[in-house]
């Protein structure tokens, strides 16, 4: 009779090696430079000009007495594929370091080899939440290096469209973060929401989710027949429903316990950690693009910047909560404002030439299939455009060589950006609070890893 | 055209880019200064940090005095209280490309440079944590270079696990 083996035991090593992310990951304190430790416990930003202070890292800590866990790639609350190694004092983190890199399909590399018309394809798909004000930068990049205008409707309905995508993409964090804290009725009720748009958008632009819907020189296709009447139902249905959720969350004890008060941030060091978006305003900075650095009509509508004032959990919950409410307002006089006119530029050298015209003219053929297969030239050049995305600040760095693909095409992408944040959010809090975290700065993975 | 901070480097060569941004292209010996100097002046957030390889595109144009090497390192800042960009444009070598890290200043850079470094393989002197952040750690090369050849290089994976 053969001795009974434990198989778990031989397998430990080979499983650590599998999974290990090499020097990416989060290190033992002993191993880690004392600049990356002090780095990774936030003591370069509590100390004033921001210098390293050796003083403030707590070296005397061993090993044995914390742990290092890991949580992600595939946990349901890291929104995708993000991966936190967490330093744990009992239930308490030390240290936390986000891994990245698992959704990364080189979609910047991508972008070098398409032309500019089929450039909006691939741009749609980063933040996959927000297609919208992806292809908006992208496109508003290109049209700025090639010096053409948009027609005043085309504007509009590129107004409306980023913000009803604002208003789905907060519905979506509403749900997650719903589900995240225990609420699964938020979680159904935000996806049944936001699928009143989500049917909007397929009514417009053909598709749900990857619309491709704005251009280089307006957008897609005009808006369908009895566009206002659906708008109009979308608003007042959301708007009703945003106070049913202040009923189900805002007071509700469980999910202020919490909110209010974990995970705080200060103004200065989201200014420092070059963050965005409702995390930066729920330190109490108004910064906006929609206001401060206005572009397309945003200085013709009327809506409020929502901005917080303790920078943590709950601050950030409102402020969405509230941005849906403003979004509404914009599209309402979106609907009421909405100019006559063209859909996209009339300069025939991004805009085919009508259908019916392809059918009688050679040279309309000819046109329409130079404009598909080469696409169209942009002049030499660089420029850096940058919109309000749900998430903060997304730019289209675009260096064109006069060719009809770009040079090199990078986008600033706003959770890239704000998972920075992270390990100082979770640093100090429980590990149920490391969940909200991660849940309330809302990174989107695919705009993350790109 | 903007003045530049008063504290900054004496010979910065700055030209307008487009319409609104600013750009400047300092050396590299005077890219962390300058950088300190407009943050002094007001610019609090850096936007964007990112890098170009220039290796098909070598006669691009640049202002008078600009030496032009293979990899730049394009930065934008953001001025909150002036509601202004400036856009910061260095030449970052072309062999061993090497410029200095801006963490000490803007501590957000961290992991634009660390992605800096993945794709282009731009070294950034005083990064806490220069490490790969998009790429496996194993991976060899950096694939936003031009010479990388995506397509022609057979695809890397980690090595497949055995039987659990």
């Amino acid at each position: 009779m053969s001795e009974p083996t434990v198989r778990a035991a031989e397998r430990l090593e080979p499983l650590v090696v599998e999974t290990s992310e090499g020097a990416q990951g989060l290190q033992r304190r002993e191993t880690t430079p004392a600049s990356e430790l002090s780095r990774e416990v936030g003591s370069v930003l509590r100390v004033d000009g921001h210098a390293f202070d050796p003083n403030s890292v707590d070296y005397e800590r061993r090993d044995d007495e914390t742990m290092i866990i890991n949580m992600g790639p595939s946990h349901p609350s890291t929104h995708g594929v993000l991966r936190i190694m967490l330093e744990l004092d009992g239930e308490f983190v030390l240290r936390a370091k986000p891994v990245i890199g698992y959704l990364h399909t080189g979609m910047e590399k991508t972008g070098e080899e398409l032309s500019y018309v089929q450039g909006a394809t691939n741009v749609t798909r980063m933040d996959y939440l927000s297609p919208v004000t992806n292809e908006l930068s992208y496109s508003m990049a290109v049209e700025s290096l090639l010096g053409i205008e948009v027609p005043e409707r085309a504007t509009w309905i590129r107004m409306m469209m980023s913000e009803l995508n604002r208003i789905s993409s907060h519905l979506v964090w509403m749900a997650t973060n719903g589900m995240d804290l225990g609420s699964t009725s938020m979680m159904i009720y935000g996806f049944r929401e936001r699928e009143l748009i989500l049917a909007f958008f397929e009514k417009t632009a053909g598709l749900r989710l990857n619309l491709n819907y704005v251009r280089p020189g307006g957008v897609a296709a005009d808006l369908p027949d009895g566009w206002e009447d659906d708008v109009t139902v979308i608003c007042d249905t959301i708007d009703e429903r945003t106070y049913e959720y202040d009923q189900l969350l805002t007071g509700q004890p469980i999910f202020r316990e919490r909110m209010v008060g974990v995970a705080p941030i200060t103004a200065e060091e989201a200014l420092a950690l070059s963050v965005t978006g409702p995390l930066l305003r729920s330190t109490g900075v108004p910064w906006d693009l929609r206001r401060t650095m206005p572009y397309l009509a945003y200085d013709q509508v009327d809506f409020d910047v929502i901005v917080g004032t303790y920078g943590d959990n709950f601050d950030r919950y409102a402020i969405r909560l509230n941005e849906i409410r403003e979004s509404i307002r914009i599209v309402r006089q979106c609907v009421e404002m909405m100019p006559r006119g063209d859909y996209r530029s009339q300069d025939p050298k991004v805009t085919p030439p009508p259908r019916a015209r392809i059918g009688e003219s050679m040279e309309a053929l000819i046109h329409h299939f130079k404009l598909f297969t080469e696409g169209f030239h942009v002049p030499e050049g660089e420029v850096y455009s940058a919109i309000e995305s749900p998430r903060g600040e997304i730019g289209c760095y675009l260096v064109s060589d006069g060719g009809p693909k770009p040079y090199r095409i990078h986008v600033r992408a706003p959770s890239f950006v704000n998972l920075q944040a992270v390990p100082l959010l979770m640093r100090g809090g429980s590990m149920s609070d490391a969940i909200t975290v991660v849940s309330t700065v809302d990174p989107i993975m695919g705009e993350v890893d790109r | 055209m903007i003045e530049l901070p008063a504290n900054a480097p004496a010979g910065v060569i700055t030209a307008d880019v487009l319409k609104s941004d600013v750009g400047c292209f300092p050396t590299r010996e005077q890219y962390f200064g300058l950088v300190s100097a407009f943050k002094a002046d007001g610019f609090e957030l850096c936007a964007d940090l990112c890098g170009v390889d220039y290796l098909e595109h070598a006669g691009r144009a640049l202002p008078e005095g600009v030496e032009a090497t293979r990899f730049e390192v394009v930065v934008n800042l953001l001025s909150m209280s002036k509601r202004q960009r400036v856009r910061i444009r260095v030449q970052a070598g072309t062999e061993s490309p090497a410029v200095d890290s801006l963490f000490p200043i803007y501590p957000g850079t961290e992991a634009m440079e660390r992605e800096a470094f993945d794709m282009f393989g731009i070294l950034f002197n005083g990064h806490p944590d220069l490490t790969r952040i998009l790429m496996p750690e194993d991976w060899e090369g950096h694939p936003l270079r031009k010479d990388y050849g995506a397509g022609r290089v057979p695809v890397q994976f980690k090595e497949a696990p055995g039987p659990r």
